[in-house]
């Protein structure tokens, strides 16, 4: 019995008949218990994951407009007219820039929040409840808030009043790409909405820093502040900051809720899901289209994933839990 | 054996962790410029919940108009009788939509997720790993990435406009499997061991044994898979053709981009939207708290 592997040493794993139990018959055959109990997960699986996914990797290679059963091959022809489309290849560049605003932000805030929350002595769970208190309202909602309220383009918008205490001329937040400025909405939107959240993994990864490390550096003469922080707090929440940072990214790439409420009926600022939203199910129902650059974008997050996993060691190691 | 196991992997309960936490009295930061700061950013993080409730009492002048008040003379409440007798969007539907969708996908995720990632966990099997594999690659694959042929598949099956066409094709998260997986390799082999010695078999050892010593788990879960559920978006807009079938969220948006804005219906049903998870939130957030502490970290 060789002594490496993981599964229960005690019973070899082709069990059928194991004899030192055979009173238990079927009850105890680990390989129908198998089956029995990941049968409706790998059933559910194969119908609602693999299905779609398979068929979307065969609908790329027709023509499929307004029907699901083509029957014309056309090679790569809906790759080539994605990868040269204005519209989708655009919608890279949006997400592109939408990352790069919203990771970093976010990866900022949810920390500095932790770090405050972590040091308060007195209303310490009350503060952190307010923090993490907007995860529970969707996209859908603080899209709603954001656009009808704070950033109405109006002159009575709570923004643009602030912003008029100021001497700040009107900004019409939405409806005008040029300058960009519903940036500023999109990314204050989604940083109230998720921050609370990653600054829950902030404040447990905290938490678990040992005390004796900042004991020792006050030996050592390390100044509380920026230096103990610098070389033992940020140092020590490599692991958790790699976890948000690869999160954040996934989820930016998904982002779909706020761009399509709070841009509904623009043609511009739209990420790669929104595009693909009007292209299969929009008036031309493209689905050749809509599958191919369904198939990109996942070539696309695998490759993101498993280089960031190369580089930070992210998603190895599952098996030392 | 049976009912006074105690409890596994119970985390250490809060109080503990101000222990440990390291001292660091007299930092660069004051005690009194602490709580500035953090009381700003906290004041920060209400405005968007206090403009909602403002808005949502208020009349369409006095959250347009020009003598723009922070609390307005006459709260109209009013405006949730209105809200609920409008018949431009199936609001009071909506709601109970998506109380029905995210419970029933509540209890179908957790059911049928935690079984598989016991298995996966637990019960040797030769080809496990090749199964564990196979449900690791979804993850790979964004789930809303592959809404267009799910559309098509579930509109092939008929389920577009239906409660099983809103709840099935979300149960089979390759994540869910993973995070439980991921848990019940943690779980006590020796209370399972025992549960064999008393002749039950895995079936009987996982209800009898594994579940009830699970709970805490179990609830995190729930509580994580109940706000997703409630506030999902995407799938709902895309199978809710129908306005009887919307959910929440959907007849939300559809109030944003309607021709006619009639802003205090819209807060109001803001308000309505959020207050169950507020309630969540107010009594299941310590459930939720080491849920995201858990499965974050994992990753």
């Amino acid at each position: 019995m060789s002594t490496t592997e993981t599964r229960d040493v005690a019973r070899p794993a082709p069990a059928k008949a194991s004899p030192a139990k055979p009173r238990r018959g079927l009850r105890g055959s680990p390989t129908l218990n198998f089956w029995l109990f990941t049968g409706p997960f790998l059933i559910g699986l194969a119908i609602f994951v693999y299905a779609p996914i398979l068929w979307s990797i065969w609908l790329s290679f027709f023509e499929a407009r307004f029907t699901v059963t083509p029957d014309k091959f056309v090679g790569f022809e809906n790759y080539t007219y994605m990868l040269t489309n204005d519209d989708f290849v655009g919608s890279l560049g949006t997400f592109t820039a939408f990352a790069a605003f919203i990771v970093p932000t976010t990866w900022a805030l949810s920390l500095s929040l932790a770090l405050l929350v972590n040091r308060l002595r007195f209303m310490r769970a009350f503060f952190r409840s307010v923090f993490f208190l907007p995860t529970a309202c969707s996209y859908v909602a603080a899209s709603l808030i954001w656009k009808m309220s704070i950033f109405s383009g109006v002159r009575f918008g709570m923004m643009n009043t602030v912003l008029g205490w100021f001497g700040i001329e009107n900004i019409a937040w939405l409806v005008d790409p040029n300058p960009p400025w519903y940036w500023v909405v999109i990314v204050s939107a989604r940083l109230w909405l998720q921050s609370g959240f990653y600054m829950i993994l902030f404040l447990a990864a905290l938490q678990n820093i040992p005390g004796e490390l900042y004991e020792a550096a006050a030996i050592d003469g390390a100044k509380p502040g920026w230096q103990t922080f610098r070389y033992i707090t940020l140092p020590q929440l490599r692991a958790t900051s790699t976890a948000v940072i690869l999160l954040l990214l996934i989820t930016a790439y998904q982002a779909f809720d706020e761009f399509y409420n709070l841009l509904s009926k623009t043609t511009w600022g739209r990420p790669p899901l929104v595009e693909l939203y009007y292209k299969a199910l929009g008036e031309s129902q493209d689905y050749g289209a809509g599958s191919a650059g369904a198939v990109i974008l996942t070539v696309l997050i695998c490759a993101v994933t498993l280089l960031q996993g190369k580089f930070l060691g992210f998603g190895r190691g599952e098996e030392s839990k | 054996m049976t009912t006074t196991m105690p409890e596994v992997r119970e985390p250490a309960p809060p109080s503990s962790d101000r222990d440990r936490r390291p001292k660091r009295g007299g930092g660069v930061m004051s005690s009194t410029g602490l709580y500035i700061a953090t009381g700003t950013a906290a004041f920060l993080f209400l405005v968007p919940f206090y403009l909602l409730v403002r808005n949502a009492l208020s009349t369409d002048a006095e959250i347009t108009g020009e003598n723009w008040k922070f609390f307005p003379t006459h709260l109209q409440w009013g405006n949730v009788t209105e809200l609920f007798t409008d018949e431009t969007v199936p609001f009071a539907q909506s709601l109970w939509n998506s109380a029905v969708v995210a419970t029933l996908h509540t209890i179908g995720v957790l059911l049928v997720c935690s079984l598989a990632g016991y298995a996966l966990a637990r019960i040797p099997y030769r080809h496990a790993n090749k199964v564990f594999y196979a449900v690791l690659g979804t993850l790979m694959v964004p789930t809303a990435v592959t809404f267009v042929p799910s559309f098509v598949l579930v509109s092939s099956l008929g389920w577009v406009d239906t409660y099983r066409g809103l709840i099935i094709p979300g149960l089979f998260s390759g994540f869910t499997c993973f995070l439980f997986r991921q848990y019940f390799l943690g779980f006590p082999k020796e209370l399972e061991e025992a549960a064999r010695v008393d002749g039950l078999g895995y079936w009987g050892a996982y209800w009898r044994i594994v579940v009830p010593n699970s709970l805490n788990f179990f609830a995190a879960m729930a509580t994580i898979t109940f706000i997703n559920g409630w506030n999902s978006f995407l799938w709902p807009l895309v199978i809710g053709q129908d306005p009887g079938s919307w959910t929440v969220q959907v007849a939300l948006s559809n109030y944003m981009t309607n021709q006619t804005v009639i802003f205090h219906l819209i807060f109001m049903a803001t308000a309505f939207s959020i207050l169950p998870l507020v309630f969540v939130f107010l009594f299941l957030q310590r459930w939720l708290v080491q849920g995201i502490a858990q499965t974050g970290i994992k990753g």
